[in-house]
Formats: structure tokens, sequence, C-alpha cells
């Protein structure tokens, strides 16, 4: 769900020009298909289904593609799951129905939401044991760690807060009010904003990170449908930042914004509540997420189009992309 | 009045400087409710409604950890005959101007009229009746609770999507039962539903507990619902909760029941799970070991409005608080799926309603389809062209 690097630079000139469009694999959780969806980005089609625990939904990929963190909520676990042997090797200790968790940029640390306890949970990821908790607000639920590593926010979904926790010292730095249910939040790549959006209330808070607080909100209007309808959830940046895209549940539409000036450049039709966006490492295209049409829809980021739909297992949530 | 006993809330939590904490006081003021259901499932607990009170102040207290806030609540609970206004005043002498309101509508009034007086904002948790909302809507009165008609128009709203139009109406004796009818007759009207002929049950008297009372009304049932003109549905109207419960699988037809039984529309039921619900619902029942039901949903509600307008307007001015709830800004996350806001008209709450069968929830209205200007929100219940409501 979250932007990632392309993790295999392609060096020497021998690979230029006629070279194929470069294959990824795209892990899609199916949240009540219990099961895992890997898609090839090449061939734009589903390769291969995993099954995994229970009510999966938040996914991350490690930093070398070699381990996929699965949240499996009914399970009260993250699984991890071996990208190679497509086996589940072992969990990591998250406490009850974790939902998102986010990844260092090092690597090293996961950081888990936990609802039930009004948690943010740190677990080492190599030694797989928790290292740390801090105290946060009701119902945590986004995750998102500062490009920098030092800054971690989570948003707690009924205190609706955004709170900025120093990595570092595992305080709370600073808590800042977004609008009604923030369920996720995503820093821009060179670190200057956070951009946190709030499902019910419908809108996505701007937070300025010198002086944390929110600098604008940005709303959301589309002819026939009513305010309700929109509600936004997954986010994500082109990686040169000029661009958000911005799930919008049922909705069924992801915006295109100018992440420079704020202004919304067009809506693009997807699947049926769409939840989670991820990016090709080459951000040749952007996948969503559609969880009522069990479908990933393709949006063409060159053509702000939507050039296909791939159906999924039951009900897809989140989705990662890794090369292959 | 039994007494006041002062709970100091769930989450101990309070800011650090607790010289900078402002500590929101809150009423909870409720009525006895009647432990004579047709289930023994739904027998009110000793907490019925304060529950949610404190799961809502423990939420709020968790917030307001972050924003120097704390929120105490005050209960009291009014015996038969016992004055709400008095225990108003009461309130207002120990500080809580904020006050939950679990009471029917003529206590629901006097306690209006003497909040007035003192300055103080009710939040109505329980009283469902129209009147309240219309020729005696009150400024001081904030509506968590769905009324009868938005209750009634989200059951119709499904039952014409389902084309289930031919209603059977069957209403109890009380006057509470005959307004629960009046609404769907009117949600009939609006949506195009046919009630095929209307019938009474007689409340005879007499309790709901017996060793073998199925023997009688596995005869008596048919009895009451035999010889109808052809229909789809049978409506019971019976807040009263006298018979509605013997009907399904028993009345004379092999035909659905809806409204007081069968399939029954709320604000909240113990199997809602989805838009995150389950959440709210684990937290529930690992506090008080038993399930939420739509009074304390209402009751966790009016706390979290509370809360939220306390956070936003940083106050516990009760008209500051209104100024908020009833502005452009406010609106509130409360497992609906959707936001929830008020009608700046009479001061209700815009609510999604639940329809369920006690066991699952089958749908949600408003349904597709039934189309608004404003909000889809509004297709449930009077709308403001219609409405009678001069807030004073």
């Amino acid at each position: 769900m979250t932007k990632k690097k392309p993790l295999l630079l392609i060096g020497g000139l021998s690979l230029l020009a006629a070279t194929p469009a470069e294959a990824f694999l795209a892990y899609v959780s199916n949240e009540k298909g219990n099961s895992i969806t890997i898609i090839d980005t090449d061939k734009l089609e589903a390769v291969k289904t995993v099954k995994v625990g229970r009510r999966p939904r938040g996914v991350e990929l490690t930093k070398d593609g070699s381990e996929l963190f699965i949240c499996a909520g009914d399970d009260d676990a993250i699984q991890v799951l071996d990208t190679k042997t497509l086996q589940i090797t072992g969990k990591l200790p998250s406490g009850p129905d974790p939902e998102l968790l986010a990844l260092s940029p090092d690597g090293k640390t996961v950081y888990v939401s936990n609802e039930n306890d009004n948690l943010v949970t740190m677990i080492d990821a190599q030694s797989k044991r928790q290292i740390g908790d801090v105290p946060v607000g009701v119902e945590p639920e986004g995750m998102a760690v500062s490009p920098d590593g030092k800054t971690l926010v989570n948003t707690s979904e009924t205190t609706n807060m955004a709170h900025l926790i120093d990595t570092r010292t595992k305080q709370i730095v600073a808590n800042i009010l977004v609008d009604a249910r923030p369920r996720f939040a995503q820093f821009k790549a060179d670190g200057s904003e956070l951009w946190v959006s709030s499902e019910v209330g419908g809108t996505v808070s701007v937070i300025d990170l010198v002086k944390n607080v929110v600098k604008q909100k940005i709303g959301f209007e589309i002819g026939g449908l009513s305010k309700e309808a929109i509600q936004p959830i997954g986010i994500s940046f082109t990686g040169d930042g000029k661009r958000a895209f911005v799930a919008l549940g049922p909705a069924n539409r992801v915006a295109v914004i100018d992440a420079e000036t704020k202004k919304i450049e067009k809506y693009l039709l997807v699947g049926q509540r769409v939840w989670h966006l991820a990016f090709t490492p080459d951000e040749k295209y952007l996948l969503t997420a559609n969880g009522v049409s069990n479908d990933v829809s393709v949006i063409d980021v060159a053509s702000l189009k939507v050039v296909k739909s791939i159906p999924v297992g039951s009900f897809p949530w989140g989705v990662v992309v890794a090369p292959q | 009045m039994r007494k006041l006993l002062v709970l100091l809330c769930l989450a101990v939590s309070v800011a650090a400087n607790a010289a900078d904490t402002l500590a929101v006081k809150v009423g909870v003021l409720r009525q006895v409710h009647s432990r004579e259901t047709v289930s023994i499932l739904d027998i009110p607990a000793t907490d019925d409604a304060l529950a949610g009170v404190l799961m809502g102040a423990a939420d709020n207290n968790t917030t307001g950890k972050f924003t120097g806030q704390s929120f105490e609540t005050i209960d009291a609970v009014l015996e038969e005959g016992e004055d709400a206004a008095a225990a108003i005043d009461k309130f207002a002498e120990q500080g809580a101007r904020l006050v939950i309101a679990d009471l029917d509508a003529p206590r629901l009034l006097a306690a209006a009229e003497r909040a007035k007086t003192k300055g103080a904002l009710l939040f109505n948790i329980s009283a469902p009746d129209e009147n309240l909302r219309e020729e005696n809507c009150r400024a001081d009165v904030i509506h968590v609770a769905p009324s009868r008609a938005m209750l009634a128009d989200g059951l119709a709203q499904y039952l014409i999507w389902k084309k289930w139009s031919r209603w059977l109406l069957i209403k109890g004796s009380h006057p509470a039962d005959e307004l629960l009818a009046q609404a769907y007759r009117a949600a009939a009207r609006k949506f195009g539903g046919k009630i095929v002929e209307e019938r009474v049950y007689e409340d005879t008297g007499g309790g709901r507990r017996s060793d073998s009372g199925s023997v009688q009304t596995q005869r008596q049932m048919p009895v009451l619902t035999q010889s109808a003109p052809a229909y789809d549905v049978l409506i019971a109207a019976d807040e009263s909760d006298v018979f509605a419960g013997y009907l399904p699988y028993r009345n004379w037809d092999a035909r659905p029941v809806a409204g007081s039984a069968g399939l029954a529309p709320t604000s909240w039921d113990a199997a809602h799970e989805q838009w995150g619900a389950q959440q709210l619902q684990n937290r529930f029942i690992q506090t008080f070991r038993r399930a939420m039901n739509a009074r304390d949903n209402n009751a966790w509600l009016a706390m979290r409005m509370i809360g939220e307008a306390a956070t936003r307007a940083n106050s516990d001015d009760p008209q500051k608080l209104r100024a908020y709830l009833t502005g452009p800004d406010f609106s509130i996350a409360a497992f609906k799926g959707v936001r929830l806001t008020l009608r700046d008209w009479n001061q209700q709450l815009r609510q999604p309603i639940l329809l369920s069968d006690g066991r699952m929830v089958a749908s949600v209205s408003p349904q597709e389809g039934f189309l608004h200007q404003t909000s889809e929100l509004d297709t449930l219940g009077p709308d403001r062209p219609e409405t009678k409501c001069r807030l004073q």
C-alpha cells in the first residue's frame, strides 16, 4: 500500500531500449478470502493465490522483498510469508487484531497499531521481539514512518488525532486533531508534509511537519454523489512528490491531486469500495484494491486512465508491489 | 431519587498537568425500563444505558489525555413518579449542565423546561416520539435516538426494495403502539407500501414469564393472524413489548414478520460488526460482560458527541457545545459506514437505520435508489420542508 522505491536498480546500458516492461509482483490481501492474491504486473493478471490467516488486511514487504508481513486480524497475529517459497514461516508478536503496520526505512523495526488496548507496538524485525510500546488515542489505526525514520505517525480513529511519535525516545511529540475517523497516513518522500485521510470526515488533512499543525484540508466533491459516500482511505505519492492519489472508498473513485497546489485534477472511476493503493516500482501503474467488487483496478499513471480490472479474492483490502 | 453516585470514569488517566485540565461533568438521568419483556434477552441490566455513557467517557478520557480534558459522569435514576426537573436542579448544583437523558417524552419535556432556566443541554437517547422533534421541539434538546418515523422509514425502504409492499399491520393497545402504527402508515404513504388490513392485539394484562407459555401462544397467534387479505409481510407495532415476539413462525400465513419482531429497525444491535463496529462491541463486552443494546449505544454516542464538541470547542459550556454540534463543522463516526450530522432544523442526529433479525444485521437503510438532494439520510423521517419544529 505504501509506495515502494524500486528494489532492484537496473544498471548497464544493455538493458535499455528493447527491454520489455519490467515485471513486478503485486501482493493483494483478501479480507474475506483469507488469502493473498499475487498479480504479475507485466501480464496484468493474477498468477497465484496463497492461503493465509484469517482476515488479512495490512501488508508490507521487507526491504529485500524476501518476506511479506500480513496483519491477520482474526488470528491476532502478523504472519510472515516467505515470498520465494510462499510458505508462512512464522509470526510477529503483535497484540490482538492487528490491522495495519509500518516498517522503518532501515527495515529493522516494525510498528503495529493495537486497536484493543490503544497502543502502538514496536517490534524488532530480525529477532521478532517486542521492543516497546506507546499509549495513543482510542482505536489506533493508520501508521507511517517519516523518510528519515525519526518520526512515526499513528492515527486514532475515535480520538481523531494524528499522534507524532519520536522513534528514538518512544514518546509522543505532538497530537494533531484531524477530521473524523482518520484511517491512513502518508509522508511525502521529502518529509515535508504528512497527509492524513479521514474516512468519515471525508477530508485529507495536510500537516506541516515544522509547526506540527494542519495547514490545509483537502475536500472532495463528485457530481451525483452524496458527501457521505466520499470516504478517503489510501494515499500514494509519486516518487517526485508532485502528485498524490487518494482512494475514496464507496465513492468508487481515486482522486488525482496536484500535491503542490492541492488541486484535484481528476477522479478516476475504479471498482467498488476502494481501500488501498500501490504503485509499481517504475510508477507505470497504480493498483487499487476494491473491496466490494473483488477486483484490482489498474491505473495507467502517464495517461491517468483505468486500463484494466483484475479479478482477485474475496474483499481485497491491502496491496504492495515488489520486483519479481 | 434513589441516589446520586459520582463515578469517576473508567479510564483514570488525566493529563499530567492536572491544573490545566478541564473537567467536563455530565449528568446521566435514567428511568427504570420495564423488565416485562417478551424475550428474556431484552430484560434491561441495572447499568442499562449507563454502561454506554461510561464507555463513551472512557473513550473521551483517552483523548482527554492529549487535550487536557477529563470527563466525569454523575448517574441519577428516576423512580416512577419522581420529578425530572428536580434532578436537573441537582445536576446543576453539582456543576453538570450537560445531561444525557434516558426518559420518556413527558419527563423529557419537563427536564427540558427546567434545563432552559439553567442553561443546560440535554441529549435524548431513548424517547422516539415525533412530537419532541416537531411541535414540541426544544432548543436545549439534541436527539441522538432516531424517531419512530426514522425507524419505520428505514424498514419501509427495505421492504419496498424487496418488493414486499403489501403489509398486514398489527398494533398493540397502548398509546405508544398507536404512535408507532402511525409511523408505519406514514411510511407506507411515503414509499408506496399498502397496508392491507390493521388489527389490534389487546393487552389484557398479566406477565410475560411462564413455564409453559409456548403451548398457548402457538394456538393464539394463528388465530390473531388468520383470514387476512393477501399480504407480503406482517408488521408488528408493539413498542410496549407485549406480543410481537410471539409472531414469527406462528402467524397463520407463511409470511415474514417485521417491525417490533422479526426484521426490526434499530439504531444498534449486538450483532452489528461492520465499519469497525466490532471494535466497539469488543470493548463493551470486555468491560461490562454483556452485549451493547440500542440505548447503550445511543448513550455512548451522546457521550462521544459531548467529547467531540468539548475537544473542538475547547469548552464545557453547553451553549458553545450546542453551537458546535449544530454548526457546519460537526460530524461524528459511529460505526454506521457514514458520517453522522445533526439536522439543524430540529437537532435530530442523521443516521442510518440497521435492520436486524436479532442474530444478524440483514441490511442498513437508506436503501440504494432512495435519493435526496442534500443527504440520503434525510429520506428517513420528516424532512426540512415538512417540519413543524420551531426551535425555542
